[in-house]
């Protein structure tokens, strides 16, 4: 965005703001964005830190629609023939509440840490590409904003998050809802794949000096895990939503059954893609709380290579198990032995994790801060949902499940349980970092005890209620089945719905939360002891992240700067040499003198504005789509001619003097 | 604060040239700059993009060698293929490669002009090739394989028409870069951009070697 100038000769002024000099706004092929302030800042920016904060934003509003939901559903299904909503309408709501979840709240979430936290962990000043990842971002917005508005179009899609075909070709779901969901995801998926071509770039690429693969902190670890899945994943998925659209659109005859077509193909594309999904929404949360455990139980991360390369295993695992999915649709005894034992494989190294998880623990000072709290809830509650996932990889058993609520319990154990617990830590642990304030702990505190107790009143019968054989995706249920005493179905339902409101409201104190910590007083520089690099600097980070990129020495970088060991006969006793603040002042007061930070730009916005009009015409019009494409070609021809980043020629520097602008880079 | 002498590890370095082996931050295309890997973000990217363009063909293949004998009682490939005539086009599409090879030799040795020429002859060529497959799909279609004739013709015309679709962004990036070249307008290290097109258009061409064996070649 800017030439960062700072004075070379007075190390006295450090910490104090620098000059930020913004370039002229003609460079280049055409005119740029140079504001630096108001709403042009945000939707022009190609920071990572600003950008990772618009993911985070728009993937909270997304958590409250897709909670809103859900609990339309419980309130459905709270007592025996329930009224609130219609076959249809339910079947569109258990299809929304899914895909928003996934695709709109915990993945876009994800992708905000990874964008905010990645670069500062590694010591780099942006990702590898700032415009790539301002069109992730806005990619991922269009396209979310894009499925959502079919609910005022005629009806959302109905078919399930998987949206088996047949079943989802025009003949079972008329409306443009499916449409619209196969056009969103496609918009999603771009985003997504252009975020894990950037982030690995980074991750491998833009290390700081002496930060070798072993040194990254473990979230960036997983992160990176999680971009390479996601980099073999989407294009599967984008292959199924092709060829559903083509079915949809184009009578193409991939899943016309009469003509002779398998139905098994969606399946197996699908899955292909979405069991890598699962661990694509649940890693990244492993890896916050692996930052998270260390920190509030005052110890290293127990075994660091164990957590690395298990991540990495279950990655590769992760695309070899999905066909236990699909156990029911007979697949013959030979893939379902195969797949049920790479399922139970698979266990393995998620169980490795959550012995370090425990060791870490063990013997260690535990701060039971708000973030420890859901880093502690997650692993309790993903380790139940783990179980009943082992139980899935009986195939006997699983055949038993299939379709009932006990699978609704599990994967809510392991996605609430696991991915958003995670991302809830996250958000405690590092909101200082980003915003510079702490939220209240108090608050913070209701925050977690409504949500899990709200969870696993939600969950928890519905594991009794699966196993008594209630199914899945029924918008209503009799009382005349609903069995006697403890197995009584109407009971566990009321007490799962009541669970589901208990667990809105506890969402809700999150942003209470926010609203009563706005006006916090700015936090202290380091207010967790933390350990990982992005705490050497200031919070929330200036514009250039760090004043001088930081050598690294060490894993956990931070703690090593101000511990020191002081211990004798190979005995560690690590000691406080000095306190985080003056690690920070010490690189302020070598900072350096000329950053060169990329340019904002108003391309990325611009393409994928088209790609959204693309999508509505291909559902309503072709002159939209070639309206569409053209704003496209032009944005990706603008792009194409405009440097990335101005050259310093193109600078006008402040002339606080009133004399003439110099091609001379200012000095304060 | 402390004394930056009592530091055992952080060691200041008074000198505020960025270090050795670090990117700053920047997504300066092809500009001389050092990355831990050593090699270009860029360049690191098109691999990677390529990588995961692997597993959408993938996808596309399976699909199409699920459904290649499924024509119930429509016309079938057995009946359609031209294999002289197929072959052509694909040893066009194979020469195309070559002559991306002296495009990219040129740019290396800072020869324009040269560069220019053979990156307009790659595009002639790929634009020859997707000529001879807009034929082949018209003779195809008059034979009576529609898009929605059967399974067959349904997997045949997308997983064919999506490699098309990629020799003609292929066509586009050459005679822009062409336009770019000409005009003086290419970002940051010239032969760098040349290479990363070539990349692109020689996985094309490698699709498409492994899609008319499994498509044209093989019996069905």
């Amino acid at each position: 965005m800017a030439i960062i100038e700072r004075p070379t000769d007075s190390p006295a002024l450090a910490g104090a703001g620098a000059a930020v000099v913004t370039p002229s706004s003609s460079y280049g092929y055409f005119r740029r964005p140079v504001q630096s302030s108001g709403w042009k800042s945000w939707v022009f920016t190609v920071d990572h830190k600003k950008i990772g904060i618009m993911y985070g934003v728009v993937a909270m509003v997304f958590f409250f629609i897709g909670g809103f939901e859900a609990l339309l559903i419980r309130a459905q299904l709270a007592q025996a023939d329930g009224t609130i909503l219609s076959a249809d309408k339910y079947n569109q709501m258990f299809t929304m509440h899914a895909t928003t979840m996934v695709f709109l709240f915990v993945m876009p979430m994800a992708a905000a840490f990874a964008n905010y936290m990645m670069p500062l962990q590694i010591g780099a000043r942006d990702v590898a590409f700032p415009r790539l990842n301002a069109l992730s971002l806005w990619t991922f917005v269009f396209g979310g904003i894009f499925i959502n508005t079919s609910w005022f179009l005629g009806g959302a899609a109905d078919g399930g998050w998987f949206m088996y075909a047949p079943n989802s070709s025009v003949p079972f779901s008329p409306t443009n809802g499916v449409d619209f969901w196969t056009l969103g995801l496609l918009m999603t998926g771009v985003a997504s794949q252009v975020g894990a071509v950037n982030l690995i770039v980074t991750a491998l690429n833009m290390r700081a000096p002496g930060m070798t693969l072993m040194r990254m902190p473990i979230f960036t670890w997983m992160a990176l895990v999680v971009q390479f899945l996601l980099l073999f994943a989407i294009p599967i998925i984008t292959v199924a939503l092709f060829l559903l659209l083509f079915q949809r659109n184009f009578d193409a005859t991939f899943f016309s059954v009469a003509d002779g077509a398998d139905p098994l193909l969606w399946q197996h594309l699908f899955w292909l893609f979405g069991h890598p999904e699962v661990y694509i929404l649940v890693l990244p949360a492993f890896g916050i709380i692996s930052e998270v455990l260390p920190t509030f139980s005052r110890k290293p991360l127990f075994g660091y290579p164990f957590v690395v390369f298990s991540g990495a295993a279950i990655g590769l695992v992760g695309f070899g198990v999905w066909a236990h999915h699909m156990f029911a649709a007979g697949l013959g005894p030979i893939s379902v032995a195969v797949f049920s034992v790479a399922t139970m494989a698979i266990a393995v190294p998620t169980g490795v994790k959550i012995i370090n998880w425990t060791l870490t623990m063990w013997g260690g000072k535990l701060w039971f801060s708000t973030a420890m709290l859901f880093a502690v809830g997650l692993i309790v509650q993903f380790t139940i949902g783990g179980l009943s996932g082992v139980t899935h990889a009986v195939a006997p058993s699983d055949t038993q499940q299939t379709d009932t609520y006990y699978i609704v319990a599990h994967f809510h154990y392991v996605i609430f349980g696991g991915a958003v617990l995670g991302l809830f830590s996250g958000i405690y642990y590092w909101w200082p970092k980003v915003f510079g304030k702490m939220l209240n702990e108090t608050w913070g505190r209701w925050n977690f005890w409504l949500m899990i107790i709200g969870m696993n009143l939600t969950f928890g019968p519905m594991h009794i209620i699966g196993l008594q054989g209630q199914p899945r995706r029924m918008y209503v249920w009799t009382e005349n089945r609903a069995g006697e005493g403890f197995f009584n179905l109407g009971f566990w339902n009321l007490v799962s719905s009541v669970g589901a409101f208990l667990l809105g409201l506890g969402a809700l104190l999150f942003l209470v939360n926010v609203w009563v910590s706005r006006k916090n007083p700015p936090a202290p520089a380091d207010p967790w002891d933390a350990r990982s690099l992005e705490w050497i600097t200031t919070s929330p980070p200036k514009e250039h992240n760090f004043d001088r990129i930081p050598t690294v020495h060490a894993l956990d970088e931070f703690f090593h700067r101000k511990y020191e060991d002081v211990g004798e006969d190979g005995q560690h006793d690590y000691k406080q040499v000095r306190t985080g603040e003056q690690v920070i002042e010490n690189e302020e007061a070598n900072a350096e003198a000329h950053i060169h930070l990329p340019s904002p730009s108003y391309w990325p916005i611009i393409l994928s504005f088209g790609l959204l009009v693309i999508c509505y015409g291909v559902i309503y019009s072709t002159l939209l789509v070639a309206a569409g494409a053209a704003i496209a070609i032009l944005a990706l021809f603008g792009w194409a001619l405009e440097p990335p980043t101005a050259d310093d020629s193109e600078f006008e520097p402040p002339s606080s003097d009133g004399g003439q602008p110099s091609k001379e880079l200012a000095h304060v | 604060m402390s004394d930056t002498t009592t530091e055992p590890r952080a060691t200041p370095e008074p000198e505020a040239a960025i270090p050795p082996g670090y990117d700053d931050g920047q997504d300066h295309i092809g500009l001389a700059h050092h990355t831990t890997t050593g090699l270009s973000n860029t360049k690191l990217a098109m691999w990677l993009f390529l990588g995961s363009e692997c597993l959408l063909f993938g996808g596309l293949i399976s699909t199409y060698m699920l459904y290649r004998n499924r024509q119930g009682d429509a016309i079938g490939p057995d009946q359609l293929w031209d294999i002289p005539f197929t072959s052509a086009t694909s040893f066009i599409l194979l020469m195309s490669s070559l002559t991306m090879v002296l495009a990219v030799s040129a740019a290396k040795r800072k020869d324009e002009r040269g560069t220019r020429l053979w990156l307009t002859v790659t595009a002639l060529l790929g634009g020859l090739f997707l000529a001879g497959q807009v034929y082949e799909f018209t003779v195809f279609y008059r034979e009576g394989l529609g898009y929605t004739t059967s399974l067959f013709s349904s997997s045949f015309y997308t997983l064919t028409g999506f490699h098309g679709v990629h020799v003609a962004v292929g066509i586009i990036m050459l005679l822009s870069l062409v336009g770019m070249l000409a005009k003086g307008r290419i970002v940051g290290d010239k032969a760098e951009t040349v290479e990363m097109v070539g990349l692109y258009w020689h996985f094309v061409d490698v699709v498409w070697i492994v899609i008319f064996t499994l498509v044209y070649l093989i019996p069905a």
